[in-house]
């Protein structure tokens, strides 16, 4: 099939369309509003809704109420207007309604600016909402993937009930590249849940309150068996030369693109380096991680933030292997070569395992 | 007939099976609340229609959180304030359903505000029944957008003063002047015939989302007897001598939204 050249934000909508969505609610921000504008332009089109709400908080409320009916329906936003949706993500997740969010992350706290950052890791795979809940993240690094990851989130979101969030900085959403439209969804999967105004749908329920101590505890517990059924079997991830890998590279996003280059030229001196790139956020793939961290002897993981996800890597690492991070913000993203020196001087200390993280003390975050 | 006045509509449930507790017979609002009745309304006037096999109802946060209790109908339940941007979202859908928001003044009037305008502004095709006590209920009786002026709240204990606390908002009158909007009326339950008069305009809300008018809102003046701190008696007198005068119950707009063809920008 002929490919389209693409910017990241479009191919979102193309993907959604492809998936059967057949409603977008959302409220423009930079650097998102391509997604709204294509979905202005698209929905229409197949005789979905577009419809700019009059606020973050009605927008994520209106795929709600959509969701409840049992559509495929979607809202995209960056930083400032995710924050801002958190409460209609919390009561979605508690009522357990596929929507797929997808946040094109810009630089903060606050109003920030509008250049790439991936500072909104903590508040989409931490959960920014209250209660216990997760959503599924996953993380594009290219147009393709914007339009794969898409439809891969609605397929989730139905398969689990939950809200699926497409999670990429500024860099991806607007970046242009050939995108290679992939076949139509054809079958979306009935739901026995929904409320739609029938009398057979009468008994369900939509409602995310449970005022009963031990009836809240049950559905809790519910949504935590469903998470480790998730955590158990949709964790993604691509791996670049990691095989005989001594540094461990990792990255999503942008930086996974930069530091594929990265891997490249390391090589080209001899260096033994590999990529880990999660592609799922949530799952978070520690299982390879654990499994790599046997032949590795130090991770090395970039991001644009101030170290966000390098948190799961300690967590999945457990202290069996060190860790070393280096962030850029503001929307600066990190360039080949500043990664390259980082991972020479790693290499050049690589010593035996034990005493590397004496020996090795300097930060590796710019500040 | 005697025998259909004493019978609960069909749209109630005979029994109250969601409701938790061993009490399945009796609702949770507190004796002398408007809500029960105003729920029987809706439930009569939806027998009257047919339509509880076709429509959705967006519960709100506050007292009546829990109306999918008691009206046999498909429910949604809300965050605060939030109601008509899930009915949006369900019409946009569903757009031969039948849809509407009971929503309270705290969740319409105040934290809600955004919605509600949006909502009627674009003239979305639901009603709106909008239970206004001048009080947040579910909470414990604190100020709410339409507590009047000298009200004693639990966050007013010397009473509302406008220099502290802004002024009652008459957000019905705002409503009536947005183009989207095409019946707007408010009402009361505390005698017979206010009641009579109050089905009647729920009769004709629900007429209008039927027949996709754009955006139908009914208020609903009513007591909270319970956190007024009066009997259900005193309750309703003070309800007639304080909140009418401000709140004077008759419709406020009763017409058709705009026609986009014929609506001036000037």
């Amino acid at each position: 099939m002929a490919k389209l050249f693409l910017k990241g934000n479009e191919a979102v909508i193309r993907g959604a369309i492809l998936a059967g969505c057949k409603s977008y609610y959302g409220y423009p921000i930079t650097p998102a509003s391509e997604i709204a504008e294509a979905a202005a332009k698209f929905f229409p089109l197949v005789g979905g809704t577009f419809l700019q709400a009059e606020s973050e908080v009605g927008a994520i409320n209106m795929s709600y109420g959509a969701a409840s009916a049992g559509q495929r329906v979607m809202t995209a936003s960056s930083g400032p207007g995710i924050s801002l949706k958190q409460e209609g993500i919390s009561y979605a997740a508690g009522s357990e309604l596929p929507i797929v969010i997808v946040d094109i992350m810009r630089g903060g706290p606050g109003l920030g600016n509008i250049a790439p950052e991936q500072s909104d890791y903590n508040q989409i795979v931490k959960g920014g909402g209250h209660g216990n809940y997760k959503l599924i993240v996953l993380a594009p690094n290219c147009g393709q993937e914007m339009c794969d990851f898409t439809m891969l989130a609605f397929e989730l979101a139905d398969k689990y009930r939950t809200p699926v969030v497409v999670l990429a900085d500024g860099f991806i959403g607007q970046m242009m590249e050939p995108v290679e439209l992939p076949d139509p969804v054809n079958k979306i999967p009935t739901k026995n849940w929904q409320v739609d105004g029938t009398k057979e749908t009468k008994n369900n329920l939509i409602s995310s309150i449970y005022l009963d101590e031990n009836d809240l505890e049950e559905h809790n517990i519910k949504l935590q068996v469903k998470y480790r059924k998730i955590q158990e079997t949709e964790a993604r991830f691509e791996e670049i030369q990691t095989d005989d890998a001594e540094i461990i590279l990792m990255g999503y996003g942008i930086v996974s693109r930069v530091l594929q280059t990265v891997v490249e030229e390391a090589r080209e001196e001899g260096i033994k380096a590999g990529l880990l790139r999660p592609i799922t956020l949530f799952p978070f793939p520690k299982d390879i991680i654990n499994k790599l961290c046997d032949r590795a002897k130090v991770f090395f993981v970039c991001e644009m933030s101030n170290g966000q996800m390098v948190d799961d890597v300690r967590l999945a690492l457990n202290g069996k292997c060190p860790v070393k991070f280096y962030g850029r913000m503001g929307g600066i993203v990190p360039g080949t070569q500043e990664i390259l020196n980082k991972v020479r001087i790693l290499a050049t200390s690589l010593p035996a395992r034990g005493n590397y993280t004496e020996k090795l003390s300097e930060t590796f975050i710019k500040i | 007939m005697i025998k259909d006045i004493l019978q609960k509509p069909e749209s109630f449930y005979k029994e109250f099976y969601r409701k938790s507790g061993s009490n399945k017979l009796t609702t949770h609002y507190c004796p002398g609340c408007g809500h029960g009745v105003i729920h029987k309304l809706i439930a009569e006037a939806m027998d009257d229609f047919g339509i509880s096999n076709k429509s959705v109802v967006i519960s709100p946060v506050g007292c009546s959180v829990f109306a999918y209790n008691y009206i046999d109908i498909d429910w949604q339940e809300a965050a605060h304030g939030r109601a008509p941007a899930l009915a949006t979202g369900i019409s946009r859908t569903n757009p031969d359903k039948i849809v509407f928001t009971y929503q309270g003044d705290g969740d319409l009037a105040s934290i809600g505000t955004a919605e509600i305008m949006h909502a009627c502004n674009r003239g979305e095709n639901f009603a709106v029944i909008f239970i206004n006590n001048g009080i947040y209920g579910m909470t414990g009786g604190q100020m709410a957008p339409t507590t009047l002026l000298g009200q004693v709240t639990a966050t007013t204990p010397y009473g509302r003063d406008a220099e502290r606390n802004g002024y009652p908002l008459k957000i019905t009158e705002l409503i009536a002047q947005l183009p989207g909007t095409s019946y707007v009326t408010r009402q009361s339950v505390h005698t017979p015939a206010a009641i009579r008069r109050c089905k009647k305009a729920i009769t004709k809300a629900f007429e209008a989302a039927m027949d996709k008018k754009g955006t139908s809102f009914v208020e609903v003046v009513s007591t909270c007897n319970m956190n007024w701190k009066m009997t259900p008696v005193q309750a309703n007198q003070w309800m007639e001598e304080n909140m009418f005068p401000f709140y004077p119950p008759g419709d406020i707009k009763d017409g058709s939204k705009a026609d986009p063809a014929s609506f001036k920008q000037n």
